[in-house]
Order: C-alpha cells, then sequence, then structure tokens
C-alpha cells in the first residue's frame, strides 16, 4: 500500500500546488471584483455558464481552446531546451497572413488541397519566424525572450502593411483585408458538431509534440540540452541544430494555428488577427508547465475564460479587460507557486536507489493526463525547463540554489 | 500645421522634434531597467508599468486637476507593480523573466479594466516650455515647445551615472549586481537592496508612462503604448548599463520613432506601417550588433550572466 501511495506522490503535489495557485488567484479575482461592486460568486456562475454550461458554450469554448493549444506549444517546446520564447503573437498573425495568401490564389483546386496548402503556409511561415529568434540565440547570443517579442511587433506592421497594400481586397474600405474566402471553401466542422477541425488538429499536434520531446531521441537530446547545455555540448550533441528545429516546430504550430483562424474562423487576414492568443498561449505554456499533453486541459480551461469573457461584460458590466486581469493574476501566483515544490518532503518521492534512478512512469495507467505529463517535472529526476528557463540552465542552478 | 511650407527640409526638423518629444519616455523606462538590472536583476514587465503609469497618472490628473499630481500617482503604480515583482522574485526558483512576462500582461490588464472610464473624459495635461517664441515658422515653434519631464530625465541621467558611481547606495547596488555572494559576505542584503532598485525602477517607469497619456500623444487610450517599455528593456543592453548612454540611446530610438510621421507629412504614406516599425527594427538590429555569441556583453552586471 505504502509504495503505491509513496510512487503517487509527486504526481499528487503537481496536482496540488496549481490546484491551490488557482485557489488563491480565484481569492484574488473575488476581492478584485468586489471591489467593482460586482458579486463574486455570480461572476463565477456566470463564467461557468459561458464556458461550460450548454453545448453552444461548450462549442465557443473549444472553438478558443484550439488556437491557445497551439500558440502554447510556441512557448511550451521551445522551454523544454532553455529558451523563453514569446514569439507566438507574431508567428500566429503571419501564419495567418500566409495561410491567406495561399488561399486567394489556390480558388479552384479541390477544397482539401488548398485546406492542406494553407495550413502548411501558416506553418512555414510561422516557422520561419520564430527560427529567427532561434537562429539569433545560436549565432549571435541575442537574447531570445527579447527578439522574440519584437518580432512580434514587426510581425504586426507586416501584416498591416501586406492586408493595406498587395493583398488588399478592394471591397474592403473600412477595414482593410484580403479577400475573403467563400463560405463553402472554409475549414469545415468536427463530426456534425460546432467544433471546427482546428480542434482536432490541436490535440493531434500536443500528442505528436509530447511524442517527440517525451519519447524519441530528439527529445532526449532536447531536454538534455535544456538541463545543462555544457553536459550536452560535451556529448557531442548539436546545439544549433538542436535550437532550429525546436524553433521550427514551435512557430509552426502558432503558424498553423493563424492558418486555422484564416480558414475557419474570419476568412480572411485583417488587424483583427492580431487578439492576443499568442500573448494568452504563453499564460497556457506556464500553467501547464511546458507539458505538451497537460496543454490540451488547461488550454480548454482558459479557452474557457476566454469565452466567458463576452456574457460577463453583458450581465456583469465588467469591462473585457477583466479576462485579461485574471489571467494575469493566474499567471503571478501560479509563477510565485513555482517555489513550492519541493518545499514540502511530504511530496518527495521516496530516495532512488544509489545506483539507478528511481523509475518513474510518464504516463500512468488510468491518470488524467495532467497528472502523468506532471511527473516529469517531480523535483529531483528529470531536468527542470521551466524554472531553470534561464539560458545556462547549469548557471542557473548554480545561481539560484 | 503642414510641412509642406518646409517640404522636405521639413522632415530633418520633424525627426529631431520628434526625438525629442518621443525619447522621453523611452528615457525614464531604460533608466529604470537600468537600476533594476544593475542589482542584478530583469524586469521585462515594465511594459506593463508604463502602460499602469499612463492610466493612473491620467486618472489621478482627472481627479485632482493637477497633472504633476498625476505624475506622481504614475509613479506610486509602478513602485507597486515594482515591488510584487522583487517580493515575487525573492522566493527561490522563482524566474525573473517569467515573472515579467505576467506582470506585462497583469499590468496592462489592470490598466485596461480601470482604465475604461478614462478613455472618454479630457485631463489636465502637463505644461511645456515654449523655446520657439522667436520663431515665426509654426513647425519649428511646435517643434520648440518640450516638456519638462524631459529635463528631468536630462539631469536624472548623468545624477544617476555619479550616483551609481560615487556614493554609497550606488556602490551597494553595484555589489548586488556583480555578486550577491560578495555582497551577502559584506554584510548587506541582497533581496532588499534589489528590492528598492526594483521598485525605484518601477517608479521612473511609471513617470514614463504618464508622460505618455499627459504630454505626447496626451489622451488615456488602450492603444497607447506600442511596446516602448519593451524596447527600453533592449535598450539598456545596447546602453550597456550606463545611464548617459541610455540618454543618447533613448534620443535615437525617439528619431527612429518620429521617422514614419515625418515622411507621412511629406506625402511619404507607401509605407507607412513599415515605417513605423522602424524602432523595432532598429532595436532588433542594435541587439544583433552588441550581442555575442562567445562573451558576455561588456559592462553587464555578473548577476545578470545567467539570464542573458
Amino acid at each position: 500500500m505504502a509504495p503505491a501511495l509513496n510512487r503517487f506522490k509527486p504526481a499528487l503535489g503537481a496536482i496540488l500546488i496549481p490546484t491551490l495557485a488557482v485557489v488563491v488567484t480565484m481569492i484574488l479575482f473575488g476581492i478584485f471584483v468586489t471591489l467593482y461592486h460586482c458579486d463574486p460568486v455570480q461572476t463565477y456562475a456566470l463564467m461557468y455558464k459561458g464556458a461550460f454550461a450548454s453545448s453552444f458554450s461548450w462549442g465557443n469554448t473549444l472553438e478558443r481552446a484550439a488556437p491557445l493549444m497551439l500558440t502554447a506549444l510556441c512557448t511550451a517546446l521551445p522551454a523544454r531546451i532553455g529558451l523563453v520564447i514569446i514569439g507566438g503573437e507574431g508567428a500566429f498573425v503571419l501564419g495567418g497572413l500566409g495561410a491567406a495568401a495561399v488561399g486567394t490564389w489556390m480558388t479552384q483546386e479541390p477544397l482539401w488541397l488548398a485546406l492542406v496548402a494553407m495550413s502548411l503556409a501558416g506553418m512555414v511561415v510561422g516557422g520561419v519566424w520564430i527560427a529567427l529568434a532561434g537562429v539569433l540565440r545560436t549565432y549571435r547570443g541575442v537574447n531570445e525572450t527579447i527578439s522574440s517579442l519584437l518580432l512580434n511587433y514587426i510581425a504586426i506592421a507586416l501584416l498591416n502593411q501586406i492586408v493595406e497594400g498587395v493583398l488588399r481586397d478592394p471591397a474592403s474600405l473600412n477595414k482593410p483585408s484580403t479577400i475573403p474566402l467563400p463560405d463553402e471553401r472554409m475549414l469545415p466542422v468536427m463530426f456534425g458538431s460546432e467544433v471546427h477541425w482546428s480542434f482536432g488538429f490541436g490535440v493531434i499536434a500536443c500528442v505528436l509534440c509530447w511524442i517527440l520531446m517525451n519519447r524519441s531521441r530528439f527529445g532526449f537530446a532536447a531536454s538534455m540540452l535544456g538541463g545543462n547545455a555544457r553536459a550536452a555540448q560535451l556529448n557531442g550533441l548539436s546545439i544549433g541544430r538542436l535550437v532550429l528545429i525546436t524553433c521550427v516546430v514551435a512557430g509552426g504550430a502558432a503558424g498553423l494555428a493563424g492558418a486555422f483562424e484564416v480558414s475557419g474562423e474570419q476568412g480572411c487576414a485583417s488587424a483583427s488577427l492580431a487578439a492576443g492568443y499568442g500573448y494568452t498561449g504563453i499564460l497556457v505554456a506556464f500553467l501547464a508547465r511546458q507539458q505538451p499533453l497537460a496543454i490540451i486541459p488547461i488550454s480548454v480551461v482558459l479557452g474557457g475564460i476566454v469565452a466567458s469573457g463576452g456574457l460577463l461584460q453583458r450581465r456583469e458590466h465588467l469591462p473585457d479587460a477583466s479576462v485579461k486581469v485574471l489571467e494575469g493574476m493566474l499567471f503571478l501566483s501560479i509563477l510565485a507557486s513555482e517555489t513550492l515544490y519541493g518545499r514540502w518532503r511530504w511530496f518527495d518521492a521516496p530516495a532512488p536507489p544509489a545506483t539507478s534512478p528511481a523509475p518513474q512512469p510518464l504516463m500512468p495507467l488510468g491518470e488524467p493526463p495532467q497528472a502523468g505529463a506532471s511527473t516529469a517535472g517531480a523535483p529531483g529526476h528529470a531536468p527542470e525547463p521551466t524554472s531553470a528557463a534561464a539560458a545556462s540552465a547549469a548557471a542557473a542552478t548554480d545561481a539560484k540554489s | 500645421m503642414s510641412d509642406d511650407a518646409l517640404g522636405w527640409i521639413g522632415v530633418p526638423i520633424a525627426v529631431a522634434a520628434g526625438a525629442i518629444r518621443i525619447c522621453t519616455p523611452f528615457l525614464f523606462v531604460s533608466l529604470g531597467e537600468c537600476l533594476t538590472e544593475i542589482s542584478g536583476r530583469v524586469n521585462l514587465g515594465l511594459e506593463g508599468t508604463l502602460v499602469m503609469g499612463a492610466m493612473v497618472g491620467y486618472g489621478a490628473s482627472l481627479y485632482t486637476g493637477s497633472p504633476w499630481l498625476g505624475v506622481l500617482a504614475a509613479g506610486l503604480a509602478g513602485v507597486v507593480l515594482g515591488i510584487i515583482h522583487a517580493l515575487l522574485c525573492a522566493l527561490p526558483r522563482v524566474n525573473d523573466i517569467a515573472v515579467g512576462i505576467a506582470l506585462m500582461l497583469f499590468g496592462t490588464g489592470v490598466a485596461f479594466f480601470l482604465g475604461k472610464p478614462l478613455i472618454q473624459p479630457s485631463a489636465p495635461r502637463l505644461p511645456a516650455i515654449d523655446f520657439g517664441g522667436w520663431c515665426s515658422n509654426p513647425n519649428i515653434h511646435a517643434a520648440l515647445k518640450i516638456n519638462v519631464l524631459f529635463f528631468i530625465g536630462l539631469a536624472l541621467a548623468p545624477f544617476l551615472r555619479w550616483a551609481l558611481r560615487h556614493t554609497r547606495a550606488g556602490m551597494v547596488l553595484r555589489v548586488v549586481g556583480e555578486s550577491s555572494e560578495a555582497a551577502r559576505a559584506m554584510g548587506h542584503n541582497v533581496d532588499w537592496v534589489r528590492l528598492l532598485a526594483t521598485a525605484g525602477g518601477g517608479f521612473f517607469a511609471g513617470v514614463g508612462g504618464s508622460y505618455l497619456s499627459l504630454f505626447y500623444p496626451g489622451s488615456w487610450s488602450e492603444g497607447l503604448s506600442s511596446g516602448q517599455g519593451l524596447m527600453a528593456v533592449a535598450l539598456v543592453i545596447f546602453a550597456r548599463w550606463d545611464p548617459v548612454r541610455c540618454l543618447w540611446a533613448s534620443l535615437l530610438f525617439g528619431g527612429a520613432g518620429a521617422l514614419g510621421p515625418a515622411l507621412q507629412s511629406v506625402n511619404v504614406t507607401s509605407c507607412y506601417y513599415l515605417f513605423n516599425a522602424a524602432p523595432y527594427v532598429l532595436t532588433l538590429v542594435i541587439m544583433i550588433i552588441s550581442s555575442s555569441r562567445h562573451r558576455t556583453v561588456a559592462g553587464m552586471p555578473l548577476e545578470l550572466v545567467r539570464v542573458r
């Protein structure tokens, strides 16, 4: 009995600590809306109603969860190799722009071919965009956090320039956009539901990235680089190649999200592509502790919060920024909760035998994916990209401990 | 109002005038970030502080009727955000870059939330000093109306450089930033010094934000800041952690930001958005030039090397 319990203790800690952070956030946000003369209980009830209470709200939620999953991957994958990339917004809008360009050009081809081409275009553009940040990091030592954020602004400027210039639909007067796709050439919905295939592909992308990062040689090398850059170098890993591939995959995910936004939601590229999915994706990645499988449920929760924003605005007269406040509080408290890992001895895994580390099943049967994925982040075992997010994880651990 | 009277000669004048007008928020945020980074921490959240300062400054000016109280309130709002950053980062295993990103989102979120009722009304603005009374040309006259905050920043930069080199507080700050072990051995409380430095940095960034809403552009809106806070962080790297070089760098960035509108005034409008992206591109290019793969940037506080 006891050994079985011991095995799950780290997983239990990995669930309890974020839960605690969420509860703290809810209390803080409750106080915040109370100061704004709103009833917190009613606010949370409305949020639940707007997010998960009916099939209509579920549809809304999942629609928003799909881009969040993909943009979260844009932060989560580089985090595994120790890079803090927050350029998802830029890759998202340019991916959307690339897809819209291909879509306006391929009007006669079969629908599936056009959609595949649009998605590929989005992925390529997004991948190249984030690869820029990675290449600058590897070859010039440019701080990838700042460069990727600057690339966001440059990407939005490029989007505006192209949408107002070369690709402008002459019929769009007040709000310049590309030529809209006709309804029958948009991304179809899944199995007769309200939800587009973007959600399905988002889940598939998360699972594929989990396999890539946790079950492949590439992922092993990436974890090694994230854990200790010098050790990775001494073992003959090509750091430049690892960084490049990771950044291309990460940017490709965000670009794909942008492509789906165009082919599934908006039908054309315009300034409204920059709606902040890239930034919320960063939050999702950190909440998921950079684990691709944990991204799936957390995107759904965050998608629900975003989806309920409109209802809060209409019924409680809270400004639309209330969702942003909630997100910011959640982000801060989840980061603060990082300090609790390894604090409570009870949650620690039993000490491993001297020679070989204790077996840590990454995905125990019958356990929710969030918990299973989180065991990899248990203290003392797998390298911890979240806390060692600094460029050189080795140096980071030296300085922090 | 049009630059037609001056034609193309108007462009450099407009850029120079715009550089002074636009550089002030850059200058204050970069001085604040400089202070924070010299203590050995990076606060990426100054973008959020800037927006928060703009909102609080505008609101305080509206309700008290005094723009200078607005500036003070904006600074205090920055102090609060700085303290949040410092307290969270003092916890073990909490990463200052990540906290900065979170504060960026949190600060802008709270500012947009509380700033909703401030979009319509018009608050008293900061006064400008008129240096152009002698000049009959309205363009040059307008260009020579310079805000007092700019001069405060102008004086602050050399003062901070002097203080960092020659005062006890400056020495302590630098020791903490160069080696926290050495500072601890000397009996200084590292977390406390960093708290003060981050709070002070937040004060400057908040003041920079109030300039945005109280002088130029001079009103509160959600699109007020376009990444100035963030560019200022990059600018500190370019200025190699020296307050006076921060001043020159801010002027350069201000000029880059003024390029798009200046060209628009002589009817070069074809690439308006691209010219508006000039400051971001400039920042990126400068970072590429001033970084290196093999060595740390000269002058970088050694405690920062680990987050580079």
